[in-house]
């Protein structure tokens, strides 16, 4: 009888509601998380204020991975360029110093900013795991809205207090325009 | 504006576009997507295509021929080896700033009113960095040999010498190119996922999906997503001061009189700001119009523009002015010289024009009804084109064809491969506009859907 825990959810991804407003999800959020809900994901058609905190997503490594990709351009470049001129191919022009950093300074500089950039943009998309070609929300006829006018709170049935028809009732408690089963 | 007191972070002149036009999140999506996902192709679309193809055709013709016989198909030649080539490259690359300029600094800055012309600004700098590119790389000599700019590790045991402005220049615009691209994606992302999603054919629905990656707009992505995408815009800003002032090291780093000044790199960027919002207009007038787009792209829009082209064309002024102080204060004979081969050398009709175009023709926009008036807006944006090109084209030819030694002195005359090269990338760079305008959003949708949300709560509703 331990042996099988919940049968029902493993056939399904979670419980997805449709909201009208964002103001109706966010309120809806925070009621997820105090009746204790942890495995939650809210969709929208643009970034909502509040939302992320709402999900207690606050910090992410990102400004991080940008910064070390910063300095690691910057230091490569600049450090690449003193290697080429006085260590690999030292050229004496008239008596010039090898190590003319000033003229080092352009090409370190669009280095930095180029790395930098590549980090934040797969910096983002990495974090974010995508690409992702299949999700099961996709599932879901009504989804395509998301991307449009709608918002949706995910329940995901690995949360422990995830229970089919409660977790419906729940839902539909909070004003949910609808409220959909997601197959996996 | 009293209804915008309750608004959380101040917001200053101007309100949003959006305000007041009845628009709600379905409905921007669905005007805006409608353009792309239409499967009717506008008859005006094809014509237009159609005639900037056959330039670019003209545009692949030159190169050819180039290929085959070399540069000296171009007027250039001792003394003035630059000609064409590099007006033109700084030209387009000065065209491009205004993109970057409209999506970074207008962001970091809360100007609202820039969410609805970023996307086709960024496009357009885009495509203008691809014409600029080509030009730098064709006036090799051999082109094929572009890729030497690259420092990679090869059996000559050569290395690139980073101590020249022109390594910088491949450096800073491969960078400003790259950067660019990946703001424009960054920002096209969300897009594609809502034409993903609302694309009636397979075939739309499994491109756009590819390029949507997979978008499905959770608030966890949302949050990164936003902070990458302002770090995004924190790092193009400086690197788009750096990228024309690395370009006006071109010139301030060599010796010639009329170049080695230390005011290029400022009167660079205003110069490049300055003809890329008069690019801006001239492509934004007819697109608003053919689209019926005027309650996104609104009058509003078109005055910012405006006083944008009126500062920076006063900042250009103060540069043409203290190049001529400098100058005559310098007491340098070549110096003086210099100025006054400009003032009243053989080119001189191009330098008067010039300043016409730059200078004059702008203070227009200092009356209020002169910047409400499209049909006007549209000439002056024309105007200021014609002479920041005649500005490149000074600053290249009149410093080099007489510079100390009057025994090499000489004269520039364009053949027509320089004019077909450069025709021809204007036919590319109008080729590749129609190509955006039909395929991607040309306005950020979740942009303007997020613009709805604050004009609403700020409304109160």
């Amino acid at each position: 009888m331990q042996s099988l825990p919940t049968p029902p959810n493993l056939s399904l991804y979670g419980l997805v509601a449709e909201f009208a407003t964002s103001e109706a999800l966010l309120e809806a959020t925070h009621c997820a998380r105090r009746a204790g809900y942890r495995y939650l994901e809210a969709y929208t058609p643009f970034p909502v204020e509040g939302l992320a905190e709402a999900l207690d997503f606050h910090r992410t490594s990102l400004p991080l991975v940008v910064l070390l990709g910063g300095i690691i351009g910057g230091l490569g470049a600049y450090f690449f360029q003193y290697w080429v001129n006085v260590v690999h191919y030292p050229l004496n022009v008239g008596g010039r110093p090898l190590h003319s950093w000033p003229a080092f300074i352009p090409v370190t500089f669009e280095m930095t900013i180029l790395i930098a950039a590549l980090a934040a943009v797969l910096g983002m998309l990495a974090l974010n795991g995508l690409p992702m070609p299949y999700h099961p929300l996709f599932n879901v006829p009504r989804f395509a809205l998301a991307t449009r006018d709608r918002f949706f709170l995910c329940i995901e049935a690995r949360d422990p207090k995830f229970d089919r028809t409660e977790t419906r009732r729940f839902l539909e408690s909070v004003a949910a325009y609808e409220v959909f089963e997601v197959e996996p | 504006m009293p209804e915008d007191t309750g608004r959380p972070h101040v917001q200053s002149e101007p309100p949003p576009p959006i305000r007041g036009t009845g628009h709600t999140y379905a409905s921007v999506t669905d005007k805006i997507s409608a353009i792309t996902l239409s499967r009717r192709t506008p008859r005006g679309w094809l014509i237009g295509f159609g005639v900037a193809f056959l330039v670019v055709m003209v545009l692949l013709l030159a190169i050819t021929y180039l290929l085959a016989v070399g540069v000296g198909i171009w007027g250039i030649n001792m003394p003035v080896a630059w000609g064409f080539a590099i007006v033109n490259f700084v030209w387009w690359i000065g065209i491009g700033h205004a993109g970057t300029l409209i999506s970074a600094i207008l962001l970091l800055m809360r100007q609202q009113w820039r969410t609805s012309i970023n996307r086709f600004a960024e496009a357009m700098t885009l495509f203008a960095v691809a014409c600029a590119g080509l030009f730098p790389v064709l006036h090799l000599g051999r082109p094929w040999f572009f890729y030497w700019l690259i420092p990679y590790p090869n059996t000559m045991d050569i290395w690139p010498q980073f101590r020249s402005p022109l390594v910088w220049d491949f450096f800073a615009v491969s960078t400003y190119g790259t950067v660019s691209l990946l703001f424009w994606y960054i920002g096209l992302i969300p897009d594609f996922a809502t034409l993903r999603d609302r694309s009636q054919s397979p075939m739309g629905r499994v491109i756009y999906g590819m390029l949507a990656m997979g978008w499905r707009g959770a608030a966890r992505h949302w949050h990164r997503y936003e902070i990458a995408y302002l770090l995004l815009a924190g790092l193009a800003t400086p690197l788009v001061v750096s990228v024309h002032s690395i370009v006006s090291f071109d010139f301030a780093v060599a010796l010639l009189p009329g170049w080695h000044s230390t005011i290029f790199p400022p009167y660079f960027v205003a110069g490049a700001i300055f003809s890329g919002f008069a690019m801006v207009l001239t492509i934004a007038i007819p697109v608003r119009a053919i689209y019926h787009l005027e309650e996104f792209i609104t009058m509003q829009h078109l005055r910012n523009m405006a006083l944008i082209i009126l500062t920076t064309g006063l900042i250009v002024g103060y540069g043409y002015l203290m190049e001529a102080f400098t100058a005559l204060y310098s007491g340098n004979d070549y110096e003086i010289f210099t100025l006054y081969n400009r003032l009243f050398g053989p080119y001189a009709p191009l330098y008067w024009l010039m300043l016409g175009c730059n200078v004059l023709a702008p203070q227009v926009l200092w009356f209020r009804r002169a910047r409400g008036s499209v049909p006007l807006l549209f000439v002056i944006a024309l105007i200021v084109n014609v002479g920041m090109w005649l500005e490149r084209f000074t600053i290249v030819v009149t410093s080099l064809h007489r510079d100390f030694l009057p025994s090499s002195w000489g004269m520039y005359y364009p053949t027509v491969w320089d004019w077909a090269t450069f025709v021809g990338t204007i036919g590319l760079f109008v080729a590749l506009l129609f190509l955006f305008l039909r395929f991607l959003p040309m306005i950020s949708i979740f942009e303007m859907r997020e613009l709805v949300a604050e004009t609403a709560s700020g409304e109160g509703t």
